[in-house]
């Protein structure tokens, strides 16, 4: 029975790397170290600074947020701005408010409540400002995408001429990590694009980094807690099983039986 | 099962149970005899009552934050993960909860299966076990679609458009179904309502269980009848409650890791993604714990055929009473079973992989070939079994181990013990 088990174990082992082989064709991504991963992982504070002013410098001009507000900014287990900070970020946006007393629809500067701007009016207008294809919303990306934050940190890194043999239409590019290798956007990063405050050299590696971390946070706001409240939960788990184990020998010691 | 009448002590009790006896419930619950020698598979029993409670109490409060509308319903999740309080949590114990809660289900089966739980006199509870499944497959599968993201969206279109391959009458099923001509608000809401109906079904025929679980007792490893519950068993409370109580908490340390530090490893990336009825998924999969029964129906080239081999797939576990004509019951005293049970446990996890796959090449072959198989152990290998298999000898009793072939049988006669196979 036991030599029964084994073999059909073996043919599964077998059968299961055969198929596994088959899928190993995709490009290995780019690995980097991630503060957050880990039970005890948190966000770097000055990496999601940076990569909130990659997103804003960069990818906003086309990539809408439209779950984050401004007074996300400022809270705990975030970027952490100041409130003032905060203010002046939401205050630098124009938001359409209305209707007024007229009827009429106005513009005024953010306030923290506001939800973050979007680049374009509505799907349609952003498909026809970037020839048919629909930039993501990015709040949620990396929970969106099989690879997670590697995936996003290596495509923002895998633009190559392509291939010999593959040609690309207008307004296509290359991309090695991209399912198929073609996407629709350019690339985007280049050294010393934008000029971080707090002195940090601004190579595109850095920025893919920075940026990563803050589309993390954007997608998990409450990482930090989480992680936090996971382990004491399971410390508190653990303590109180191994009451109850004792608990149980004894009660069970009553009676013959083991337990 | 109660050996002796129950009275209140107090005048009030006795008063009030005369009229409700609800002290007479209570005191049968704690005294019920429980087979002593009942291992920790048993104590999944208690586990999943964890889980059905833990996924309608946060159920109920995901609902009140939730909104059932195709254009609003995905905004609600990440309002619910981003700004309700502890939001977050609730709704990563709720997705999480699912998982656990069929991963608990898999074993209290196949601990069933191995143990012949199912034979004569528990067929009934093992029935209303099986509705029970079905209801939580269909509770699992709305609920995945209420995100309304895209694997909601295009899962809840493949699934549908089953009903599709009924004769005649399928495609204005599907319309029904739908409440239009494609998966829309209407369907989102409709869905809604039932995957909040269904969980309080289950919670009813999970009494309806427990009760027929009460009237024989419970089953145990070795499979035979209690001879003496004064020897055999011991009280439900505390030495059970205990026990459960301690396999409980080590399966919620586990529930705990992915709650809290792999949350989204069992759902598919592409529910992050707003349901878009214009752009269909790569690969569409059902959760992994349907993964098994998809892998049958996409074996089957025909669509009407695959769709009946994936309900028989489920429907004849509740025939397996009378399909295994064994009279002995646990796995331990049958060596020939013993060994299908683990080829039917490989080929059940092969159908899951496969399941996962895309249906073409090798994978479809595979998931072929399992397929069959899965048909060939239920309605050929188990009844032929019966007769054919040479069993071992099983003990007279819990407690004692003399077996009912062994030489010693006039000397364990003696002792008052009654031979039951």
């Amino acid at each position: 029975m036991k030599n029964l088990i084994r073999i059909s174990l073996l043919i599964v082992f077998i059968v299961g790397s055969q198929l596994n082989s088959n899928a190993a064709e995709k490009a290995e991504y780019l690995k980097t170290d991630w503060s957050f991963k880990g039970p005890f992982g948190k966000f770097d504070r000055a990496a999601l600074q940076r990569g909130y002013q990659v997103y804003t410098e960069v990818c906003s001009s086309c990539h809408s947020m439209k779950y984050l507000s401004y007074r996300n900014l400022v809270q705990s287990g975030g970027p952490e701005f100041s409130e003032a900070q905060a203010k002046a970020i939401a205050a630098s946006f124009e938001v359409k408010d209305g209707p007024n007393a007229d009827g009429e629809m106005f513009m005024r500067p953010g306030r923290l409540s506001d939800k973050f701007v979007m680049p374009y009016e509505n799907e349609k207008a952003a498909q026809a400002a970037n020839g048919g294809a629909y930039p993501p919303d990015m709040t949620v990306l990396v929970k969106a995408r099989g690879g997670g934050v590697d995936y996003i940190y290596s495509l923002l890194q895998g633009y190559e001429d392509p291939p010999a043999g593959i040609t690309l239409d207008d307004g296509v590019y290359y991309n090695k990590y991209m399912y198929g290798n073609k996407i629709k956007m350019s690339n985007q990063l280049s050294d010393g694009l934008v000029e971080y405050s707090d002195g940090t050299n601004a190579t595109v590696e850095q920025m893919a980094k920075d940026v990563t971390t803050f589309l993390m946070w954007t997608a998990e706001p409450h990482l930090e807690t989480r992680h936090r409240m996971g382990f004491k939960a399971i410390v508190y788990l653990i303590i109180l099983t191994v009451l109850v184990y004792f608990s149980m020998k004894k009660i069970w010691s009553r009676i013959e039986t083991e337990v | 099962m109660s050996e002796h009448e129950y009275t209140p002590k107090s005048k009030v009790g006795k008063w009030f149970n005369d009229r409700l006896p609800l002290l007479t419930l209570a005191n049968h619950l704690t005294d019920y005899p429980t087979p002593k020698n009942l291992n920790y598979w048993w104590t999944f029993g208690g586990i999943l009552t964890f889980c059905l409670i833990t996924q309608i109490v946060t159920g109920l409060v995901l609902a009140m934050h939730y909104i059932a509308h195709a254009d609003l319903a995905f905004g609600s999740v990440e309002h619910i993960m981003r700004d309700v309080n502890y939001g977050w949590l609730i709704r990563y114990i709720h997705a999480n909860g699912a998982s656990m809660f069929f991963l608990a289900v898999y074993i209290h089966i196949f601990r069933s299966l191995f143990y012949g739980s199912y034979k004569s006199p528990r067929e009934i509870i093992w029935i209303i076990g099986i509705i029970i499944y079905l209801l939580m497959m269909a509770a699992a599968f709305l609920g995945y679609v209420l995100p309304w993201g895209q694997m909601s969206f295009w899962g809840a279109t493949v699934i549908t458009n089953l009903f599709s391959a009924i004769p005649l009458v399928g495609e204005g099923i599907v319309t029904w179904l739908w409440g239009g001509y494609s998966v829309d608000n209407p369907t989102l809401t409709r869905f809604f309502t039932l995957h909040y109906l269904i969980p309080f079904l289950i919670l009813g025929l999970v009494v309806l269980h427990i009760w027929a679980l009460h009237v024989p007792g419970n089953n145990n490893p070795i499979g035979i009848d209690i001879q003496k519950p004064s020897k055999d068993t011991v009280p439900f409370h505390p030495y059970i409650v205990i026990k459960d109580g301690f396999a409980l908490l080590m399966f919620m340390i586990v529930f705990a890791f992915f709650v809290f530090y792999t949350p989204n490893i069992l759902g598919h990336a592409d529910n992050y993604i707003e349901a878009n009825p214009l752009v269909t998924p790569a690969h569409i999969v059902p959760e992994w714990y349907l993964l098994p029964f998809y892998a049958i129906l996409r074996s089957v080239p025909d669509k009407l055929l695959g769709v009946i081999a994936m309900l028989s797939a489920i429907l004849i576990l509740a025939a397996l009473p009378w399909l295994d004509t064994s009279k002995i019951r646990s796995a331990v005293f049958r060596p020939l079973y013993k060994q299908f049970y683990w080829i039917l446990v490989a080929d059940v996890l092969i159908l899951g992989y496969v399941g996962a796959m895309p249906a073409e090449g090798l994978y479809l072959l595979i998931a072929r070939v399992a397929t069959a198989y899965y048909f060939l152990h239920f309605l050929v290998i188990l009844p032929v079994l019966g007769f054919k298999e040479r069993t071992i000898p099983v003990p007279l009793s819990i407690t004692e181990p003399i077996l009912a072939g062994s030489t010693n049988l006039a000397t364990a006669k003696n002792k008052d013990s009654i031979i039951n196979q």
